[in-house]
């Protein structure tokens, strides 16, 4: 390696992602009572251990500057987690709704992390995917993939009424008229009876090319569950969506995004279009939810107005904090945390919710940047630097 | 009578925007939170024998608007004011997540605090007629004493010392410093004031319908977030307009379209949103200037 001087070891970054990864699926394999518990007091210990120390500190380095090859590690442990949980049809339910939820993060990183346009209505985007999935998937011969792609479309259409009220506003005022637009999707779906009003709708499982989701597969004599199949299927759209938004990123586009965010008259005097560039953002963003949305609807096969009210739109919003506005490899680990910890904390079930909110109230008050701060924009390879 | 109680609450939201630009997502379960500590005072009062109406209903105002004003204070002493040089979406989700602790904590420490519980009507429900009109005496009560109150907030802040300087704090936070104000304090007092007022809107919901739940706060609040907004941040009146002008769009929906009245909701957010493209800082604009 040319780079030996300056850049540092791999060996901390994979530790760090194999420790998550083992950590995540001892959490989803537990089903005992006080087991979860144990697990997560473990891991809570070992991440203020790790953060005190400096080790976190280290791994983070060495993995932002072998970033390429650790998308491989990355992808790699979490197959591995994959196929340890094979036959767990509620935990990779889970894994698959922490892996659609970081989509729809993802969106709302490049709206929010990106070009600093606030959506408290992320849930009502991801709702409309789904709800377009749940309609189309019903009532027309459409293939599977194109509905899917449908749904992110609706989302980013329904999104494109809110431009108006988006660009003449700013702050706060933005803020609410997205948090008008949740609750207004939300009350319209519970009182709409063609939509199936507060039951909701049953949704076929996802068709890919003759290939039904819902068949369980079989290697080699072991049936593995089928939401292995989902959990591979959001596997790769999570790919494909985080090579999305990291080309945005890196890209002059997100160059600009970034300009927008930081000062939007000093970005207009340089030459930028505003508008549409918050345009542009918000209608990508929500394309990620609906398409998130869309999927999701298809694998639970049930959608109700519940799914998507204004606390899931925190929840989203939630994630994007903990891990640290604007950086997408920490939407995952975010994610995990967010989704599973509560679902696994049986022991405790009625003081979930109190726990998790002080939780939060604690990492904000001790880590206000998130868990995983945005780095400063690289604009040259660590490579070349030596 | 909605309009005063949404009224009530944007005042709280638009007082704590004024002073240190936040938006405290707290304060609708602070709302409740209100409600049930008078639940809990009246029937710690009726056990102990005293069944004057006027006397019970004062004591139990006493302990919700002093336990709120209290808690408002510990918010903002211990979450609010350590994130003031954070960015303003921490402090927003630190606020709502406060809220989020305080809404599980009624409904899971409270006494089957999962359904909602009966609040005692301590009002005289003599009606009367007027033609068609059918007013309730305890309406008019509530009315009156909403408006007071609100009326008696705004005289606070426009001619008294300290609201010279809760104003002087909500212009410019430095320069109040430098002339001498206890910047802390400030805060904390608008606090303690804007979690008083919703323990009184609480408390006067639950007079009103009876009944109060754990997440009674929940939609009062973002209504009352709406009406704020609607009205213009950080402005008194704007609040209140706002507040009134949401209650007026909620019932107009109904009288215009009666058979679609399921959908009052909607139509009222929907109206919410086309208003702010028409004024998008507000009906009384706060006045924005562009620094570069």
């Amino acid at each position: 390696m040319v780079a030996a001087t300056k850049a540092p070891d791999r060996i901390p970054a994979v530790l760090a992602i194999v420790a998550l990864g083992i950590f995540s699926a001892l959490l989803l394999l537990l089903h005992d009572r006080w087991a979860p518990l144990i697990v997560v007091a473990a891991g809570a210990i070992a991440l203020v251990v790790a953060l005190k120390t400096g080790a976190a500190a280290h791994a983070e380095r060495s993995f932002a500057a072998h970033e390429r090859s650790m998308n491989a590690v990355v992808i790699a442990v979490f197959l591995g987690v994959l196929i340890a949980l094979g036959r767990e049809n509620f935990s990779l339910l889970m894994l698959c709704t922490v892996l659609l939820y970081g989509i729809a993060c993802l969106g709302l990183n490049i709206q929010l992390g990106y070009c600093g346009v606030m959506n408290f209505a992320g849930a009502a985007f991801f709702g409309a995917g789904s709800y377009t999935a749940a309609v189309l998937a019903a009532h027309t011969a459409l293939p599977h993939p194109l509905i899917l792609l449908a749904g992110g479309l609706v989302a980013g259409l329904l999104g494109s009424v809110l431009l108006l009220p988006l660009l003449r506003t700013r702050g706060h005022y933005a803020a609410l008229i997205t948090v008008a637009f949740g609750i207004l999707f939300r009350s319209f779906l519970e009182v709409n009876d063609t939509l199936g009003g507060p039951q909701g709708l049953v949704v076929p499982g996802l068709n890919l090319f003759g290939w039904s989701l819902n068949d369980p597969i079989t290697v080699g004599g072991v049936t593995f569950s089928f939401y292995l199949n989902y959990a591979l299927f959001t596997l790769l759209l999570a790919i494909v969506a985080f090579v999305v938004a990291r080309r945005i990123e890196r890209s002059w586009i997100g160059m600009n995004l970034d300009a927008v965010r930081i000062d939007a008259v000093a970005a207009s005097t340089f030459g930028l279009n505003v508008p549409y560039l918050k345009i542009m953002a918000f209608v990508v963003g929500n394309i990620f939810a609906g398409i998130a949305g869309a999927v999701f609807a298809m694998m639970t096969g049930f959608v109700s107005p519940n799914d998507f009210d204004f606390s899931t739109s925190l929840v989203l919003i939630a994630i994007l904090v903990l891990g640290g506005i604007g950086n997408p490899w920490g939407i995952l680990p975010a994610a995990a945390l967010v989704i599973i910890l509560p679902e696994k904390l049986q022991a405790i079930q009625e003081y979930r919710f109190l726990l998790y909110s002080i939780a939060v109230i604690a990492i904000l008050l001790f880590r206000p940047a998130g868990l995983f701060p945005r780095r400063l924009r690289r604009f040259f390879p660590v490579e070349r630097a030596s | 009578m909605l309009g005063v109680v949404y009224a009530m609450v944007a005042v709280g939201f638009t007082l704590y925007f004024g002073v240190l630009d936040v938006i405290n997502f707290s304060h609708a379960d602070v709302l409740t939170a209100g409600a049930f500590v008078s639940l809990v005072a009246y029937r710690g009062l009726s056990a102990a024998g005293i069944e004057l109406p006027f006397a019970v209903l004062g004591l139990m105002l006493v302990a919700g608007v002093a336990g709120m004003a209290a808690l408002g204070m510990v918010i903002a002493k211990f979450f609010v004011l350590p994130l003031r040089y954070a960015p303003p979406f921490i402090t927003l989700l630190m606020t709502l997540m406060i809220g989020t602790a305080i809404r599980e904590a009624i409904r899971l420490f409270y006494p089957s605090g999962s359904n909602a519980q009966s609040f005692p009507a301590l009002l005289p429900k003599t009606a009367y007629h007027w033609g068609n009109l059918l007013v309730r005496e305890d309406t008019l009560i509530l009315i009156a004493t909403g408006f007071a109150v609100i009326v008696l907030v705004s005289l606070f802040i426009n001619r008294t010392r300290l609201g010279l300087a809760i104003r002087a704090v909500a212009q410019d936070g430095e320069t109040a410093r430098i002339m001498g104000i206890h910047f802390e304090w400030i805060v904390l007092l608008v606090f303690a004031l804007g979690s008083a007022l919703a323990a009184l809107a609480g408390v006067m919901n639950g007079l009103y319908y009876n009944e109060i739940s754990f997440s009674t706060g929940l939609r009062l609040g973002i209504i009352g977030f709406c009406a704020a907004v609607v009205g213009g941040l950080g402005n008194m009146y704007g609040a209140i307009i706002g507040g009134f002008l949401f209650a007026l769009l909620q019932t107009l929906s109904v009288v215009a379209m009666p058979s679609l009245s399921a959908y009052k909701d909607v139509f009222a957010f929907a109206a919410i949103i086309l208003l702010m493209v028409i004024k998008p800082t507000g009906l009384i604009g706060e006045a924005v200037s562009e620094r570069v």
